[in-house]
């Protein structure tokens, strides 16, 4: 690495986040937290630790933290892609997360939690499991075998291994299409996006694994197969947990996992709401553009998401690493952190009172221009004036 | 004749049939495409491709 310029070195003292990133790690400490809050203050209200800290702290720092928009220059994206500090930060992510759970698991099997604790708890873990999902997503991406495989087991908690496979094979492909499941469109419930999602995107992880071995002349049903192989190590970490921790544990598990992907659908949710890709004159879409995600450079939530509202260049360069992603100014940017989207995203007639006008600006007036919900398009473009 | 394979998204590039739909000649090599020049299906950059052997029946 002697290419490495001088100026590259000494411009690493000024990236301002450099030290900001071990706070991702804060979130896989969130059971701990809890436990020790409720050791504290003998208040059963911190078992509930995780969404406290998720849909309370964080959109309040969002607020008093502001933007950062500062982007590294071209000429140290080489070096601060090859500064394995910044992947540290996301490997520690891992234990953490796994010894959380295990945690978890006893404090929940043995005894003394009232159902609303437990519950509280569960919530707690899932926070976990979801913000682990973003660890997946930002390890998932790389050429790297031992990211790939890291990424796979981030997902295991919450038993979403076929988000490897569709993230980056479909969705990015179908983002901000119609036929992408996880692309919500205009006039679309976060309520009604949520199970087409799931769905759509479990379909689709299996679709494109089978397609893939089909080609290479094996059968479905194999290890070979990345989506059974991802399931089977959610199957293996449940299994073991049941075993040392009792069967009583299995409702927990469930909860948290579905707590966890939840959590990452509402992130989903709100990354290309209403956004949509021209068809060109051969009837392919267009090529993704900047101008296909909405990004946010709330300093807050991009520490705690590994720069993941900066979405563009994510979708620009989608094996950059977090640290080297860059402020847009051609992407459409979101009122707020992705904290506070999601907090909006859970309750739709304030949704569509902040962002359905942003859509309508962003093609400058024209509705005709997003992706809309078929089942609601008489309506959507009565109210935004394009009934014709 | 070399191809060409979307690191995120598996597209294929085939030097031999380029890529027509955006005036790419066929034949057209993979050095002489525009570095700015992106996977017509997900958007990843040139930076994203890696070369494969594709073997032909």
């Amino acid at each position: 690495m002697a290419a490495v310029s001088m100026e590259a070195r000494a411009w690493r003292w000024h990236d301002r986040k450099r030290y900001l990133w071990p706070l991702g790690l804060v979130v896989p400490l969130f059971p701990f937290l809890a436990w020790a809050l409720v050791d504290a203050t003998g208040l059963g209200l911190f078992w509930w630790t995780g969404a406290l800290v998720v849909y309370g702290l964080f959109p309040l720092l969002d607020q008093l933290f502001g933007k950062d928009s500062h982007n590294p220059p071209d000429s140290v994206l080489a070096y601060l892609e090859q500064d394995r500090y910044y992947r540290w930060c996301t490997y520690l992510f891992l234990p953490l997360q796994y010894v959380g759970l295990v945690v978890a698991c006893r404090l929940w099997s043995a005894g003394g939690l009232s159902l609303l604790d437990k519950t509280g708890l569960a919530v707690t873990v899932g926070m976990v499991a979801g913000i682990g999902i973003n660890t997946a997503h930002e390890l998932g991406h790389k050429k790297d075998t031992l990211e790939r495989w890291l990424s796979k087991i981030a997902l295991a908690q919450s038993g979403y291994g076929h988000f490897y496979i569709e993230h980056n094979r479909g969705h990015h492909v179908r983002v901000a299409t119609a036929e992408d499941p996880a692309s919500s469109r205009l006039g679309e419930t976060f309520w009604r996006f949520l199970p087409r999602t799931v769905t759509g995107s479990l379909r689709s992880g299996w679709q494109l694994e089978r397609a893939r071995l089909q080609r290479l002349g094996k059968r479905p049903w194999s290890l070979r197969n990345d989506v059974l192989n991802a399931w089977a190590m959610s199957l293996a970490v449940f299994g073991i947990l049941v075993i040392v921790f009792g069967v009583a544990v299995l409702p927990f598990l469930l909860l948290q996992a579905v707590i966890g992907f939840c959590l990452l659908e509402a992130v989903n949710y709100l990354e290309h709401y209403g956004l949509l890709r021209r068809k060109t004159t051969s009837g392919r879409d267009e090529r993704c553009t900047p101008q296909h995600s909405w990004n946010s450079d709330n300093i807050a939530s991009n520490v705690f998401l590994y720069h993941l509202q900066r979405h563009s260049d994510h979708h620009a360069n989608p094996t950059r690493r977090y640290q080297a992603l860059r402020h847009d100014e051609r992407a459409p940017e979101l009122p707020s952190g992705y904290a506070t989207m999601i907090l909006l995203a859970y309750l739709p007639p304030v949704w569509r009172r902040v962002m359905d006008h942003r859509v309508l600006a962003h093609y400058a007036g024209d509705v005709t221009q997003a992706n809309i919900q078929p089942a609601r398009r008489a309506a959507v473009l009565a109210r935004y004036g394009a009934a014709r | 004749m070399k191809s060409w394979q979307c690191l995120v998204c598996g597209w294929i590039y085939d030097e031999e049939h380029g890529w027509p739909e955006e005036g790419i000649a066929a034949g057209t090599r993979w050095q002489d495409i525009p570095d700015d020049w992106s996977c017509p299906d997900c958007g990843a950059a040139k930076a994203d491709f890696e070369m494969i052997e594709i073997t032909r029946a």
